[in-house]
């Protein structure tokens, strides 16, 4: 049961970092190193499509944000008037943390789900849908309609970007 | 002028493991309903070979081999088989999205009716698009090596 | 319970790095951070002690699974967050060939 404390501990440090270093470049491969963290987590989880998902993703994110930064370099200032914000954003945290302490105390326990629907999904998987892996017959069957849906929220992202790429109009 | 794409070593090895890279993307599509993966997971793996041969050739060479035409009618295809087989369930059941194919005994690689035809479905068309989104933002600017990336 | 408190912690960071921040790039580092959070904690809810992973084999039957559908609807959600980075990367990449900088008191100052 620690190895999950472990592993959260570990991925706030790397966020932390992600979120102070002053290199652009540095503070991305930090955010790919919370991420595989965060593969680490699922499998731990008893989740493997979702460890399995979260690592190609992760991998094609880091590519994304890495041909967006290299070689770019920022004027290094210090803005005067910082410390405002940061006492005003950790009197938010705080109000937002206790508030959220007060929410988490109606949730069952940590352990033991009320699977209330899932009990029905892994009982009627096999007969209904004839394939053993439950999460797949999930996505695919009893709750089609979200894979159609998420299948055009991809499709209007690629239109999206390269809409604002705009490659047609310009010379090479 | 100097060769595009990487060093000799990196190119000899980038044609045997593209071909792995894609052999087990292609494995973990088809076996969506009998172990961990799917067609989301798959088709991610499908576009990051592609993007590999990108990276180690230089993208005049590949785009030779496969022009951007090709990459958006594969994923129009993509589309268009996702919502066939949805509408299949309409005309020959009754109701949309219905599991009309034969479900084989469990375990087979052939069993559970629609499931498969999804999975390819939604594997052709998330690897088509995150390449074309790839393809989008490394034609966008210059390779940066020695100079900071200028555009017109 | 503490475990959910460290996630929601995660979370608060990935917040404060996307208010607080004046870089284009770290803001997008910060709605990362969220969602990680935001799909750890969906993940957590659904955990039992002792279970297995939810798929069935052929050798020994198990009765104990973890609950399956959290996972089926975080699954779209990781692919969907994907997306989202590729476009706010694409706006990021073209705000800079226009201004030159990531920085978004610049960007304000310089308009047309």
């Amino acid at each position: 049961m620690i190895e999950f404390h472990v592993i959260l501990i570990l991925m706030i440090v790397g966020a932390i970092v992600a979120m102070e270093l002053e290199d652009m470049l540095s503070s991305v491969i930090a955010l790919g190193a919370v991420g595989i963290g965060l593969t680490l987590e699922f499998l731990l989880l008893r989740a493997p499509d979702l460890a399995i998902t979260q690592l190609v993703v992760e991998i094609l994110s880091l590519i994304i944000l890495i041909r967006a930064t290299v070689g770019v370099r920022m004027p290094q200032e210090r803005i005067k008037g910082r410390v405002g914000y940061f006492i005003f954003a950790l009197i938010f945290s705080a109000i937002f943390l206790f508030f959220s302490y007060k929410a988490i105390a109606e949730l069952p326990v940590f352990g033991v789900p009320l699977m209330k629907m899932g009990s029905l999904y892994i009982k009627e998987a096999v007969a209904k849908t004839g394939a053993t892996n439950i999460v797949a017959a999930i996505i695919l069957d009893f709750r089609g309609y979200d894979t159609l849906g998420e299948a055009t929220i991809l499709f209007t992202s690629v239109i999206g970007v390269l809409a604002v790429l705009r490659l047609q109009g310009r010379k090479e | 002028m100097k060769e595009a794409g990487m060093t000799l070593i990196v190119k000899r090895i980038t044609k045997i493991t593209v071909s792995l890279i894609f052999l087990f993307g292609v494995y973990i599509v088809l076996h969506g309903h009998l172990t961990p993966g799917g067609g989301f997971a798959g088709g991610v793996i499908i576009a990051l070979s592609f993007i590999h041969l990108v990276l180690a050739f230089g993208k005049e060479v590949t785009l030779k081999r496969i022009s951007q035409t090709t990459v958006s009618v594969v994923e129009s295809l993509g589309g268009i088989m996702f919502w066939g087989v949805a509408l299949l369930g309409l005309f020959f059941g009754g109701y949309f999205f219905l599991n009309v194919l034969p479900k084989g005994r469990p375990f087979d690689l052939f069993s559970s009716g629609i499931i498969i035809l999804c999975n390819i479905a939604i594997f052709l068309k998330v690897g088509a698009g995150l390449f074309a989104i790839f393809l989008g933002l490394a034609l966008l600017k210059m390779p940066v090596e020695k100079k900071e990336g200028e555009s017109k | 319970m503490s475990l959910y408190i460290l996630c929601l912690v995660l979370f608060a960071i990935g917040l404060y790095c996307l208010l607080v921040k004046k870089n284009l790039i770290k803001k997008i580092v910060g709605l990362g951070i969220t969602e990680y959070a935001v799909n750890l904690f969906f993940i957590l809810l659904g955990y039992t002690r002792g279970g297995e992973a939810p798929i069935l084999s052929k050798d020994t039957p198990i009765t104990n699974f973890v609950d399956p559908l959290p996972q089926a609807l975080i699954l779209t959600s990781i692919v969907i967050g994907l997306g989202v980075t590729a476009l706010m990367v694409a706006i990021t990449v073209r705000i800079y060939e226009k201004y030159r900088t990531f920085d978004i008191n610049e960007i304000r100052r310089l308009r047309g």
